[in-house]
Order: C-alpha cells, then sequence, then structure tokens
C-alpha cells in the first residue's frame, strides 16, 4: 500500500513537471531571466506546488494527528547550506535543469540529460564526501 | 499573458505539490529530489526502496505525459548557446551544491517553504538570485553587454 502511494506519488510528480514547462531548460531560464526577457510562468508552478503542499500538510496534521510526518522545524541558516544553495543557483542558471526535471527528462533519452545526470550524481557524491553528510 | 500561460503551469504545479505531498505522508520523509537521490547512491539499510520506486514513478509520469502530449516533450529548448560543456558543468554544480546546500528546488522550495520552515525560504531566494544572475551574466558575454 505504502508503495504503491510512492509510485502514485512519483507518477505525479514526473507528469507535472513535464506539464508545468520545468523539464524545458529554456522555460527555466526565461524564468530566472528576470534583468532581460522574463517570463513569470513558472512562478504559477511554484504557487500551484506550495499551495496543494502547504494546505494539505495543514489538513493532514488536523484530522491525522497520528501519522508519522517529517521533523520540519527550521534550522538556523548555515553558512554551509547558504553557499551551497548560491552554487545550486549558479549551476541552474547555467544549464536550466534543476534535479527532479533532469531525471524526468531522461524518459526521453535527451543527450543533455545523459551528460547532465551523471555529472549530477559525481557532484552530489563529492559533496557527500566533502561535508560527511552521510550520517 | 495569455490564461493558458498560467492555467497549464498551474496545473503541473498542482501535480508536483500532491506528489509531494503523497510521497512525504507515504514514506514519512523530506521527499526533495536531491536528497531523495543522493540518499539512493550512498544507501542506508530500510531506506532505499521508497526511493528508487518515487524515481521510477516520476520519471514514468514524465515519459507518460510527453507520449500523449508530445508538445510538452517537443517544447524542450537550450537557449543562448548553452553546450554540452556548460551543461555538464552545470550537473557537476547542481549535485554538488544542492547537498552543500542540503536540498533543491523541490526539497526547500516546495516542502520547506510549504511546511513555512524560514530557512528554507531563504536558502530558495539565495539559489533564486543565483540562477537569475547567472543567466544574466551568461547573457551578458554571449551578446558582449547588450541585453
Amino acid at each position: 500500500m505504502k508503495k504503491v502511494a510512492i509510485i502514485i506519488g512519483g507518477i505525479l510528480f514526473g507528469s507535472g513537471l513535464a506539464i508545468s514547462g520545468m523539464t524545458n531548460p529554456g522555460k527555466v531560464i526565461g524564468f530566472l531571466d528576470i534583468f532581460g526577457n522574463w517570463d513569470p510562468a513558472l512562478a504559477f508552478v511554484m504557487g500551484g506546488a506550495l499551495a496543494v503542499y502547504g494546505l494539505g500538510l495543514l489538513v493532514i496534521r488536523r484530522t491525522r494527528p497520528s501519522l508519522q510526518l517529517p521533523d520540519t522545524t527550521a534550522d538556523p541558516v548555515s553558512k554551509r547550506m547558504a553557499i551551497g544553495s548560491a552554487i545550486f543557483g549558479i549551476g541552474w542558471g547555467l544549464g536550466g535543469f534543476c534535479p527532479g526535471p533532469a531525471i524526468a527528462n531522461l524518459a526521453t533519452l535527451r543527450y543533455e540529460v545523459i551528460w547532465f545526470v551523471p555529472m549530477m550524481l559525481i557532484g552530489m557524491f563529492l559533496a557527500q564526501r566533502i561535508f560527511r553528510l552521510d550520517t | 499573458m495569455a490564461i493558458n500561460e498560467i492555467i497549464v503551469p498551474l496545473t503541473g504545479g498542482v501535480l508536483i505539490g500532491a506528489g509531494s505531498l503523497l510521497a512525504m505522508c507515504a514514506s514519512g520523509k523530506i521527499p526533495g529530489i536531491s536528497g531523495i537521490v543522493a540518499k539512493i547512491i550512498r544507501p542506508k539499510v530500510g531506506d532505499v526502496n521508497w526511493r528508487v520506486i518515487f524515481i521510477i514513478g516520476m520519471i514514468l509520469g514524465a515519459g507518460v505525459t510527453f507520449y500523449f502530449s508530445p508538445r510538452f516533450a517537443d517544447a524542450f529548448e537550450l537557449p543562448g548557446g548553452r553546450n554540452v560543456t556548460a551543461i555538464a558543468i552545470a550537473g557537476l554544480l547542481v549535485g554538488f551544491g544542492t547537498r552543500m546546500g542540503g536540498g533543491c528546488t523541490s526539497g526547500h522550495g516546495v516542502c520547506g517553504m510549504g511546511a513555512g520552515a524560514r530557512d528554507a525560504f531563504i536558502y530558495t531566494v539565495i539559489f533564486m538570485i543565483a540562477g537569475a544572475l547567472t543567466v544574466l551574466l551568461w547573457n551578458l558575454v554571449r551578446t558582449g553587454g547588450a541585453l
């Protein structure tokens, strides 16, 4: 049952990425091009996702208090994570892919993601090693 | 702005939010994509299967959508003369940065901000500003200073 829910979750997420335009790096770069020819469309993607996730979380917390949910209390902002986020942002603007859309694009076997995804895995592995994140 | 330019991305966003919510309830974990993937490549016993299942579902969901609505697949473009070298470097930075930063667009941007976490909001603002500045810089270099 749990596995069925998770694969359905994945299918919804992947179809959402494809429909939203997130799997098109041109669309993502257009969204990030706020100083040039800005395309605000992806703000609606974030808005829709945040509304459903945020409201859903509130409803579930109220109606199913016994359900074990992840701890989402905010931690203090760390220097490491702030710099990491900046590095991620540079890569995002350079290639137009963040992790989800890059992997979802594997469905098309485009050469761009055949390059991007393995490099991303190497980057993740390096960061895990350097910052000892394997706890 | 045509109404479809709002409805279509909004629908995609709703599906992304719903998928994240479902995976979060079923796994009891924060389903950010960078974290899901990272913990597949460095697995912990008993905490791998749901991650693999979610990723397979995600590729399947995108694949089925592309198959039945080829316009979403055909919309793919890589603007501004970005070549394979740029893409490969971008992949390295995205992988390294999302782990060093503890999350990506879904982990910080949807799940963290959706839960009202202040730190996730700040990290999201940081990667969006860094992304916008990178696009600006790329365009400036490409066009020799003209926007």
